[in-house]
């Protein structure tokens, strides 16, 4: 097979025109639709660390810089695509459907969280959106979102997985187990590796020594390419022709999405340690939500008071989730030894007995550390 | 009713069930033309195609991520690990994976499948194709774990696993693969999870054991009888969840218990039904419990019918508990 072009694929160009040949053909109404949710998200980003400051919420794992690269990629996947997320996508699982609020709640660990307080915040899950359950180990998405579209071309459906990792997680072992399964099987998947210069404090060259992370792809007889992904369009266009691959059981592709991490690792983590601030400034130019309201605005398409009207609208509807994430209870004690079988086993019967027992002759105190408010 | 071995009866089970619903498949190393190394999907591969009986790179973690993402879309995956001694690859998938998808989306998706392995020592395998790691599954949160020690029973629980609706190791006793060999009902046969059986009556002291080494377990009690000891053996079948009530119901009767198992001694499943069992019982007992297991030593070669908890290893022990005050 042919070698990867090394170039990086750019739609929006310096002059504010749309490269031809990788126009991914986006109504005003979508494109404003998208921007719309890259502002959530940022603004989200801002508030949730913010809220992990003043102590109200125990964590949050943002994406500041890569907002194009997520929302771009999650956008251009068709309603019955499913997406395999590494733990920084929330504004694309929003823009899929996942409920505010619930989104919210979990960020709380509260008793309406869909996943029952069980996990850290950014731990969501949702099967309206077609988003897989969130979990921490680093690439074990990978194999999991092939499979699940390997099996859905065993049973003939017409339905892609997005995968999404970042460049650390090439280093994995599910790395290699999933391209090397995507490539032999031709599953229908996107695996999108959002190289963002960093995992924790360790810098790419540190992950690898090939000259990129798409040629990678070229071992395991993955197609790959590299995007600019501050580039909305670019990305939009590189996973758009991904999934019709897909579509057309052509098989797996693997897109390098460079972009950028601007903020720490977490909410845990202080870039400072390790990296220099002026490191940062090449990309504030770059910044991927600046790039598309500047091309909205060129055409007449964005104002101002609309941005202003739409995080203002942002920030009421944040502050009523807030108000009632907070005020829900914490998980029922008795949850905690549900779902781990279908049923209930005997053990599992015992302890929970055990626990409530405990409670009852602590006269209903239970321990004040950890978890939500309630 | 027609006699089989034990690989006849799981091929037999898989059969059963891949007629039965579309969406079991077999995926594995060498599980498809060749029929598996030890032969256990043969034929299935003529039957069911290329699409359900799928053979795969060699990687297990490759192999078990690959079949979650399948069970996430609704399959109902059966892979093979060839040898148990190769599933640690998979370690990660089967216990952060796995085992808690259920519980970490608070039940909105599951992941049930039926990991088959082969374990055990006494076929001159080594250490890397004799070890039986069941402890370490059973200490996982949300996996069930199976481990049958004849023809219908593997049959029967085979069945069930595949039709339960959480994930279960399913760990075959390759030393009586073929040797193992019994009437083993046609058709439809599924026998429930977690209930023992007791495949010895006895009033003096409770034997508890599993896989290959239940016939060194009833071997020695048929040769304790003669010396006047009645053991009652009870063959546990599903290690996790475990049928506690017919374990201790024996040991309140008995007042006395041997646990045999080839894994290791220390942190072994022995060491925590002694535990349950004196948790319990402990008034009951009327000799401290002894376990009768592989040593704390990587599963030995040469050695290997010195280091397995044989039959001439547990007489003694069945003999000495009854010598306690």
């Amino acid at each position: 097979m042919e070698g990867v072009n090394p170039k990086v694929s750019r739609t929006l160009l310096d002059d504010g025109t749309l490269a031809p040949e990788t126009d991914p053909g986006l109504s005003w109404d979508e494109l404003r639709f998208v921007y719309r949710h890259m502002v959530e998200t940022r603004l989200l980003d801002e508030r949730l660390t913010a809220l992990q400051r003043q102590g109200r919420v125990g964590f949050h794992v943002g994406c500041l810089g890569e907002e194009a690269a997520i929302l771009g990629s999650a956008f251009a996947m068709r309603p019955q695509d499913w997406v395999f997320p590494c733990y920084r996508e929330f504004g694309a699982a929003l823009m899929r459907g996942l409920p505010f609020q619930s989104f919210i709640d979990n960020m709380f660990g509260n008793d309406n969280d869909t996943v029952r307080g069980r996990q850290m915040p950014d731990h969501y899950t949702s099967r309206r959106a077609h988003w897989m359950s969130v979990s921490s180990p680093v690439g074990t998405q990978i194999t999991q979102g092939v499979g699940f579209a390997w099996a859905a071309r065993l049973r003939k459906e017409d339905l892609a997985t997005l995968i999404y990792f970042g460049d650390g997680a090439t280093s994995s072992s599910d790395f290699h187990g999933g391209m090397n399964f995507a490539g032999v099987f031709k599953t229908p998947s996107v695996l999108f590796c959002r190289n963002n210069g960093w995992a924790i404090s360790v810098p790419t060259e540190r992950q690898t020594a090939s000259e990129t992370f798409a040629q990678k792809g070229i071992a395991y007889g993955v197609p790959s390419i590299r995007v600019d992904g501050n580039d909305l369009f670019a990305v939009v266009f590189a996973v758009k022709t991904a999934v019709a691959r897909a579509s057309a059981g052509e098989g797996p592709t693997l897109i390098e999405a460079l972009t950028y991490r601007m903020g720490g690792h977490s909410t845990n983590d202080d870039p400072n340690a390790y990296r220099k601030s002026d490191a940062l400034q090449a990309w504030v130019e770059r910044d991927p939500l600046l790039r598309v309201k500047r091309y909205l605005e060129q055409h007449d398409q964005w104002t101002e008071r609309q941005e202003e009207e739409l995080k203002q609208a942002l920030l009421d509807r944040l502050r009523v989730a807030i108000s009632i994430a907070e005020a829900a209870p914490r998980p029922r004690l008795e949850s905690m030894f549900d779902d781990v079988y279908e049923r209930r086993t005997w053990n599992l019967d015992e302890q929970r007995a055990e626990l409530l027992a405990s409670v009852d002759s602590a006269r209903g105190e239970t321990p004040s550390h950890g978890g939500a408010r309630g | 009713m027609p006699q089989m071995n034990m690989v006849q009866a799981i091929n037999d089970a898989l059969r059963q069930e891949m007629r039965r619903n579309d969406r079991v498949v077999i995926l594995g190393e060498d599980v498809g033309k060749v029929g598996g190394v030890f032969r256990v999907t043969q034929q299935l591969f003529d039957e069911f195609g290329e699409d359900r009986v799928i053979d795969t790179p060699l990687s297990e973690g490759g192999i078990i991520g690959c079949a979650i993402g399948m069970a996430l879309y609704g399959l109902v995956p059966v892979p093979e690990i060839q040898f148990a001694d190769f599933i640690w690859p998979a370690y990660d998938q089967i216990v952060n994976e796995l085992a808690k998808i259920r519980y970490r989306s608070g039940g909105d998706h599951t992941a049930k499948m039926v990991i088959r392995a082969p374990v055990g020592g006494g076929i001159r395998g080594g250490h890397y194709h004799s070890q039986h790691p069941e402890a370490q599954f059973i200490h996982v949160a949300g996996l069930k774990v199976v481990c049958p020690s004849s023809p219908s029973d593997a049959k029967g629980l085979l069945t069930s696993a595949i039709r339960d609706p959480d994930p279960v190791l399913f760990l075959e006793p390759k030393r009586i693969y073929r040797a193992a060999k019994g009437d083993v009902p046609e058709g439809d046969y599924a026998l429930p999870l977690g209930v023992a059986s007791i495949v010895r009556s006895g009033s003096d002291v409770t034997v508890l054991a599993y896989g290959a080494m239940l016939y060194e377990a009833v071997d020695a009690a048929t040769k304790a009888a003669a010396q006047g000891v009645e053991a009652e053996v009870i063959d546990l079948r599903t290690l996790w969840p475990v049928d506690i009530d017919t374990i201790i119901g024996s040991v309140r009767k008995t007042g006395r218990l041997v646990i045999v198992h080839e894994a290791p001694r220390t942190c072994g499943f022995g060491a925590e039904l002694c535990s349950l069992v004196t948790e319990r019982v402990f008034y009951h007992l009327q000799a401290p419990p002894i376990r009768v297991t592989g040593f704390d030593t990587p599963f030995p070669y040469a050695l290997e019918m010195d280091y397995l908890p044989l039959s001439h290893r547990i007489l003694p022990a069945l003999l000495r508990v009854m010598q306690s005050e």
